[in-house]
């Protein structure tokens, strides 16, 4: 339905779309920095690539004051219980984030303690490739969340969303 | 959720080496009675997943017993299943604020099982790559153990410097962080005029960000205050731990890899070594403070005194030849099947190569049966020997310092766990 | 260095060492598996030799029938500079091995985890329990026949 605007000082929505609006624009997010995507993660919210400027401002390490978890990092079978324990805590409605192909999907570790993938346990919303995804790609996945926000789709149950890793920007001169 | 009985099996030998750790420390309650706090993996100031059990009398620890693995990846079993190329990728991940300096240490390694010599060019660029990674570590460090006291400031600024280091890492290896760009007997690129260019800016304008931040810390009354007397560690029982790196040479030892047994070029550029003896936070606050600016006199002399010359030992049937050479060579082409399908082939025997890592001696073990797969490869982690000395520093402190010590231990979880 | 260091050895312990090998300049010594904590008492507190750190305890297992794993000390002496390895052989019927962390405290988490992975018992330790696995784990990962991807269902997942 949109915006309609009239020739008075009214705006008429939906209320789904303006609640829509202000949870994607408040994203905050809650960091399961687990291994070296972690690094990217707090570059991700640094001076250089600020995730303040999507709404994304508070990292809240508390899950129940959180809405959007990003798992970055290996996760192991033994830090399984401690991830879906947090996961449980934040309250409805939340999104998920599997950040880095450790996560997506076991990555370059094909070993006897690394769970492959924590869609296993957990149901996620966006994957993003990479090891570690460059910080433009983890801004394109929180966008990539927002659209799904603002499309009024439930967390967790659509259709998923893939990033690949982006083309080089320019060519670089090797010896 | 009900528990099984074998979980509880465990909670209960975990809570065993807790109570039966040895205390110097009387209780304060009449009551005498404890509380075991967890302070579990997922915290936002534990610097990754260690979990940290605590056992307090009010607000004093009486005993603590760190809990590692949730990292444990199986870094030695997949390394027994792969070339020797094939897992200089997997070495990045180990510390991961400072990937190039893995790299280079595992390299080494290899180079002294198979007996391969490096060209000059390539020791001199592999001694800029690791006070690189040194100076990038040490920056993170700086930002989160700041930010562990109070001082948020600094960590944004300290950000905004390894932002400046990554950005040369793009020119110089073509990626931002996880680098791999060591090889078995030289590295896989040369150093571009461009990267060159890029270091010595840096280099040029680091001191003057150095001296903002350390005068928002270094004599503040409120960060001294936090920081000293705090985490006490004596010379015998740091020797006796197998403390190594800053840690050690804040306690007075005056003990550095890079010149007591030199590696790559070290013996040839003169850099001075930092002692304190306070053995307290606030020591190693300084020690690393200090190391921060010696990197920068090495990077510079590094950069004034490298020759040219080739980048790669010319060693054919153990180095990989330049991929633009296998599709017009036969000899290039056949090599490099050889070895990327069975591998470099070193001699039988054993060997144990160490560097000064950032967190400390940085050691590999190799034993080889002379095929292309190392039979056994054990990582000597420093953070992992590190960790084990945290009950000693924290006994008899307040509850509230264990986050200024755990900032001062510097422990990289990736590294700890393998 | 290290001429002083084999004569020492050689007068005062002349039946614990089996064999003395040399290769690419770093020195192994095997050594007798109950022998262990005298020879290293005594490198630790002579006065001269002074190997007073322990830089790493690894396990290796050979696969061969007998004496199947072996136990891998490396030394340092900080006075000296000088870096020493000892091996001990350890069969897989008899697989008790004294502890070294009466001589040195940072054995302590080192043998820990040559137990988790190998299932080395070390008699003697004041705190032996799994380090990287968890503690319901029933296997020792790093033996040369537990397979590089995992037996399925020996490790819990949380439920969807």
């Amino acid at each position: 339905m949109g915006l309609m605007k009239t020739d008075e000082a009214f705006i008429t929505t939906k209320l789904d779309e303006m609640i829509g609006w202000a949870r994607k624009n408040s994203l905050w997010p809650m960091p399961m920095g687990i291994s070296c995507c972690a690094i990217e993660m707090m570059s991700f919210a640094g001076p250089r690539y600020d995730c303040a400027r999507f709404g994304s401002e508070a990292f809240r390490f508390s899950p129940r004051q959180s809405d959007l978890m990003i798992v970055a990092g290996t996760v192991t079978y033994k830090m399984s219980h401690v991830v879906r324990k947090i996961y449980d805590q934040m309250p409805d409605p939340k999104w998920v984030i599997a950040m880095g192909a450790c996560t997506s999907s076991g990555g370059i570790y094909r070993t006897y303690s690394v769970v492959q993938g924590i869609d296993l346990f957990i149901p996620v919303d966006v994957y993003i490739a990479g090891c570690p995804p460059r910080p433009d790609n983890l801004i394109n996945g929180l966008i990539q969340i927002q659209k799904k926000i603002a499309r009024g789709e439930k967390p967790g149950q659509s259709e998923k969303v893939y990033i690949q890793e982006p083309s080089r920007i320019h060519e670089r001169q090797t010896a | 959720m009900a528990i099984g009985s074998k979980q509880q099996e465990a909670r209960q030998k975990i809570l065993t080496a807790l109570e039966n750790q040895y205390t110097t420390v009387t209780f304060d309650d009449p009551l005498e009675n404890d509380m075991v706090l967890n302070m579990g993996p997922q915290h936002p100031a534990t610097h990754g997943v260690l979990r940290l059990l605590v056992r307090l009398d009010g607000e004093t620890i009486v005993a603590a017993v760190p809990d590692l693995g949730y990292l444990h990846r199986g870094y030695e079993k997949l390394a027994e299943n792969m070339n020797y190329h094939e897992f200089i990728p997997h070495t990045d991940r180990l510390d991961y604020l400072s990937p190039l300096a893995n790299n280079v240490a595992y390299v080494l390694a290899v180079e002294k099982l198979a007996g391969i010599e490096v060209p000059i060019r390539a020791q001199y660029i592999r001694v800029i790559c690791c006070e690189l990674a040194r100076l990038a570590s040490h920056l993170v460090w700086l930002g989160t153990m700041a930010m562990d006291v109070g001082a948020v400031t600094v960590l944004l600024w300290g950000f905004r410097e390894r932002e400046k280091i990554q950005d040369i890492w793009d020119i110089f290896t073509g990626v931002r962080f996880t680098t791999s760009f060591t090889r078995v007997g030289g590295l896989a690129n040369d150093m571009s005029p461009e990267a060159i260019a890029a270091t010595k800016i840096f280099i040029d304008e680091l001191p003057a960000s150095l001296d903002e931040c350390e005068n928002v810390l270094a004599r503040n009354r409120i960060f001294i205050d936090r920081c000293e007397g705090i985490g006490y560690v004596s010379k015998e029982d740091s020797i006796a731990m197998g403390l190594t790196g800053p840690l050690l040479r804040a306690v007075g030892v005056d003990h550095d890899l890079r010149r007591d047994e030199p590696y790559l070029v070290y013996d040839q550029l003169d850099f001075h070594i930092p002692v304190y003896t306070d053995g307290d936070v606030l020591a190693r606050f300084y020690v690393r403070m200090t190391e921060l600016r010696e990197s920068i006199k090495i990077i510079h002399q590094a950069l004034e005194k490298m020759p040219s010359g080739p980048v790669n030992a010319h060693e054919p049937k153990k180095v990989l030849p330049k991929k633009e050479r296998t599709y017009g060579k036969m000899e290039e082409l056949i090599h490099d099947f050889m070895i990327v399908n069975f591998g470099i082939n070193p001699p039988v025997g054993e060997v144990y190569h160490a560097i000064e890592a950032s967190k400390g001696e940085l050691g590999f073990y190799i034993q080889s049966r002379g095929d292309g797969y190392p039979w056994r490869l054990k990582i000597r982690s420093p953070s992992f020997v590190n960790i084990q000395s945290l009950p000693m520093m924290l006994r008899g402190g307040l509850i509230s310092d264990v986050v200024a010590v755990i900032g001062s231990l510097d422990p990289v979880m990736g590294e700890a766990d393998k | 260095m290290k001429d002083k260091l084999l004569n020492k050895l050689n007068t005062q312990f002349k039946d614990s060492i089996e064999s003395v090998s040399e290769f690419r300049n770093e020195l192994t010594l095997y050594i007798k598996k109950d022998d262990i904590v005298k020879v290293c008492q005594f490198l630790r507190d002579d006065a001269e030799l002074r190997f007073d750190s322990l830089r790493d305890v690894c396990g290796a297992d050979q696969f061969t029938p007998n004496n199947r794993f072996e136990v891998i000390y490396n030394l340092y002496s900080l006075k000296n500079k000088f870096r020493l390895r000892l091996k001990i052989r350890v069969d897989e019927n008899d697989i008790h091995v004294p502890t070294v962390t009466s001589v040195w405290q940072t054995a302590n988490f080192e043998e820990r985890e040559v137990y988790d992975m190998f299932g080395i018992i070390f008699d003697g330790h004041p705190d032996l329990r799994r380090i990287y696995m968890p503690e319901e784990f029933e296997y020792h990962p790093l033996r040369k026949d537990f397979p590089v991807m995992g037996i399925p269902g020996s490790l819990p997942l949380p439920r969807k």
